[in-house]
Order: C-alpha cells, then structure tokens, then sequence
C-alpha cells in the first residue's frame, strides 16, 4: 500500500506552493461554492452576533482559526482514525480548539466573551467545520487540508460580516461602533435624521438579510436549487 | 406556577430557531417534507429533555466550580469548567447512541420513523446550545428539565409550521435565485416577527 502511493508520488511533477488547484480551494468557497449561500451549512450558531459588526469580526477570526487549526489535525492523524469512531474524534478535536479559543478570550477580551456568551462554544457544532473534516481532511494532505479549511472559513465569513454590516447599519445606524446616521444629519445642521430600525437589531432582520444577499449572490452565480 | 412560566418562556418567546438561530442546519435541511420533519422534531423532543438535566447533574456535581467538594475538602477549590464544551458534547454524543439503542430495542416502529435523524442529532446546535444556555443562566434542576423540553417543543413546532408552509410552497412561483434556501430564510424571518407577538406574555 505504502509503496504503491510512493510511485504515484514520484510520477507527478512537483506542485507549486500556491499552483492553481491549490488556488482554487481559497477561491472556490467564497463565491462558486459558498459554504453559506450554496452548501447551505453553518448558519447555526453564527447569525445571533451579527447585530454588530465588532464581535462577528471576533466570531469570524475564531472560526478562520479553528477551522485551519482542526483541518490540519484531522488530516495529519487521517491515516490512524478508524473510520467507526470518526466522528467524535473529530468532535474532541474540534471541542478542544475551541475551549481553547474561548479560554483565551476570557483572558484577553473578557468583554467580547461576555458578549459572545455561548455562541463561541456553539461553533463545535457549527457544520461547516464537521462538514469540511468529514469531506475534505479526512481524504487529502495536510498542506491541502489547511488551504481548504482556510478557503471556507473565509467564505463564511465574508457574508455573516456583510449580514452583520446591514444590521448594524440599518439598525443602530452605525458602521464598527462609529456613529455614521448622526454624523450624516450633521452635515444637515441636524434638521434632517435618518431613523433606525428596529427590526434589523432583533433575530428577524439577520434572517431577511441573509435571505436577500442569498437571492442576490445566487441570481449572479446563475446557482438554481430544484426541489 | 415560575416553572409554567419557563416552559411557555422557551417555547415561544425564547424560541430556540427564531431568538438564537440554533438548530437551523437541520431546520433547513429537513423542513422538505411535514412527515420527516414530524420525526426529527420528535426525536430533538427526546434528545433535549434527556440530555439538559444530565448536563445539569454533571455540571453540578463535577464541573462547577467548588463541585467536587463532596469529594473532600482539599478538592473544594478544583474548578473544571473550562472542560465544559468538551464533557457536554461527549455526553450528548453518548446519550444519543444510548437513546437509539434504546429506542431500537423497545419500540422499533419509532426506530425506523426516527432512524436516520437520531445519530444527526448529535450535531444539532440545538442541543448544545439548550446544554450551554442552561450552565450559563444557572437553573435548577427542575429548571432544566423545564427548560429542555420547551425548547424541544419550541424546535418541534417551527420546524413542523416551516415544512408545512415549504410544502404549499412547491406551487407557487418563486424567481429562481430565491428558490430553496433564499425563500426559506425569509419565511422564516416574517414566521419569526409572528412568534415575536409572543412577546411580553407572562403567567
């Protein structure tokens, strides 16, 4: 077995560090094949901190991390996992990292994780990190591994911070923490304001931007789903 | 009557799907058809009030800080909670397996209804999350077990609402980049402003 896959080695010609195939697996995930918009995963645990855009920035910076960290791992140890107990090795892996990652924003950002609450413990169960493992890690190299964990991590990230960036602007009129509503009436000498809304700020905005963006990315794409 | 209370509380207004987006994976994935989704609704029922006061015991009595006191006093200072995340998902993953093995021996027509959708389970954010909500907010025993299935039933039936209405949908003409996940999020968005009339009702 092992010496079979050393011929196969040989035959093929060096890749590029970035050739590219390898390219491919950072591109694809943020339009083509979106893990969010087209592969319909993930959109548990995520959506309930885009109300601002500071901590989905947190959320988004965990996920990237976790995702390349626990690619890696199961792809490093994809040889000796018996395919019976697959599953919660991976969830230990996954579990670990991000005890990991919440210990260490109760260090270093203990507002953020008062923020984020459990919604950082929810990312073991988001299935873009199992769905990824499962598909991906389990069968490729490790430096193949990361790229693609990193690739759709990105792409999940992009939209829960556009999603997070509409309801923050709609609903509180601001854009990072920065006031931008008030300072556009100021420039009015303050007859003329712009009102929130409401609706953004609560559960049900996330929901109907989210659907929008989806109709808007999928009319480009040309990406039909038939039931 | 504060149980009462609780129960109504994670039913509709602190619904798991339209308050804290748990769940949605399978709540998405699911939803096609009013009968699976009967099933796998049941079956996250079964799961969540096993599982929430389990959690809980462990909790209490293993992880919290000062929970191993009744080890002994040198142990009173231990405080494990950091391995929350780890010991929930482990005892969930094995109450899913025991509850399938379970379900399989004494009732094998449910087994064969829920059959597919038990080991899913596993991974619903639901679960983890109803786990990771109670440890935050400090609720009794019974509290969790309150707790647990209201936010079961709460799943259960906006799951259930969401396929029925998925289902009249495959009438309708819908432009094709809003076909499939674009509509269904925003159903779920004008579903969610219904379950916000809920608002404010207190026993």
């Amino acid at each position: 077995m092992s010496t079979e896959t050393a011929q196969a080695e040989v035959k093929k010609p060096a890749e590029g560090l970035l050739s590219k195939r390898r390219k491919g697996f950072i591109t694809d995930p943020l339009v083509d094949n979106n893990p969010i918009t087209i592969q319909v995963l993930g959109i548990c645990s995520a959506l309930a901190v885009t109300t601002q855009l500071q901590p989905t920035l947190v959320m988004a910076i965990s996920v990237i991390f976790v995702m390349v960290m626990a690619n890696l791992t199961i792809s490093l140890l994809r040889n000796t996992i018996p395919s019976r107990v697959r599953i919660i090795v991976q969830l230990a892996v996954i579990a670990t990292l991000v005890t990991l990652v919440n210990e260490v924003l109760k260090a270093f950002a203990f507002d953020m994780y008062k923020e984020l609450s459990v919604f950082v413990g929810l990312i073991i169960t988001n299935c873009i990190v199992m769905g990824r493992l499962e598909a991906f890690a389990l069968g490729n190299k490790p430096y193949d591994s990361v790229l693609d964990g990193f690739g759709s991590a990105l792409g999940y990230s992009w939209i829960i911070l556009a999603v997070a960036f509409f309801r923050e602007l709609l609903g509180s009129g601001s854009v990072f923490g920065v006031p931008v509503y008030e300072s556009i009436s100021g420039l009015f000498g303050g007859e003329f304001s712009l009102a929130t809304n409401g609706l953004m700020v609560s559960p049900v905005g996330a929901f109907i931007i989210l659907g929008l963006i989806i109709w808007v990315q999928r009319t480009k794409t040309g990406y039909v789903e038939h039931n | 009557m504060e149980l009462i209370n609780l129960g109504i509380k994670s039913i509709f207004i602190e619904n798991m799907v339209f308050a804290y987006f748990l769940g949605m994976c399978s709540f998405l994935a699911v939803s096609k058809k009013v009968s699976t989704a009967l099933g796998l609704g049941t079956a996250v029922i079964f799961v969540l009030t096993v599982t929430v006061p389990t959690n809980w015991l462990l909790n209490e009595y293993i992880l919290k800080e000062g929970a191993l006191s009744w080890l002994g006093e040198s142990m009173a200072t231990i405080d494990l909670s950091f391995l929350r995340f780890i010991m929930f998902i482990a005892i969930i993953a094995a109450m899913v397996q025991l509850v399938e093995m379970i379900v399989e021996k004494f009732a094998p027509a449910l087994y064969g209804a829920l059959g597919i959708f038990l080991p899913l389970i596993a991974v619903n954010c639901a679960i983890l999350g109803g786990s990771l909500f109670m440890a935050t907010r400090d609720y009794t025993l019974a509290e969790a077990g309150v707790y647990g299935f209201g936010s079961g039933v709460g799943f259960f039936l906006a799951m259930v609402a969401l396929a029925a209405i998925r289902e009249k949908l495959k009438y309708s003409n819908v432009p094709n980049g809003l076909k499939g996940l674009g509509i269904t999020m925003l159903l779920t968005g004008l579903m969610g402003i219904a379950f916000m009339s809920f608002m404010g009702i207190d026993l």
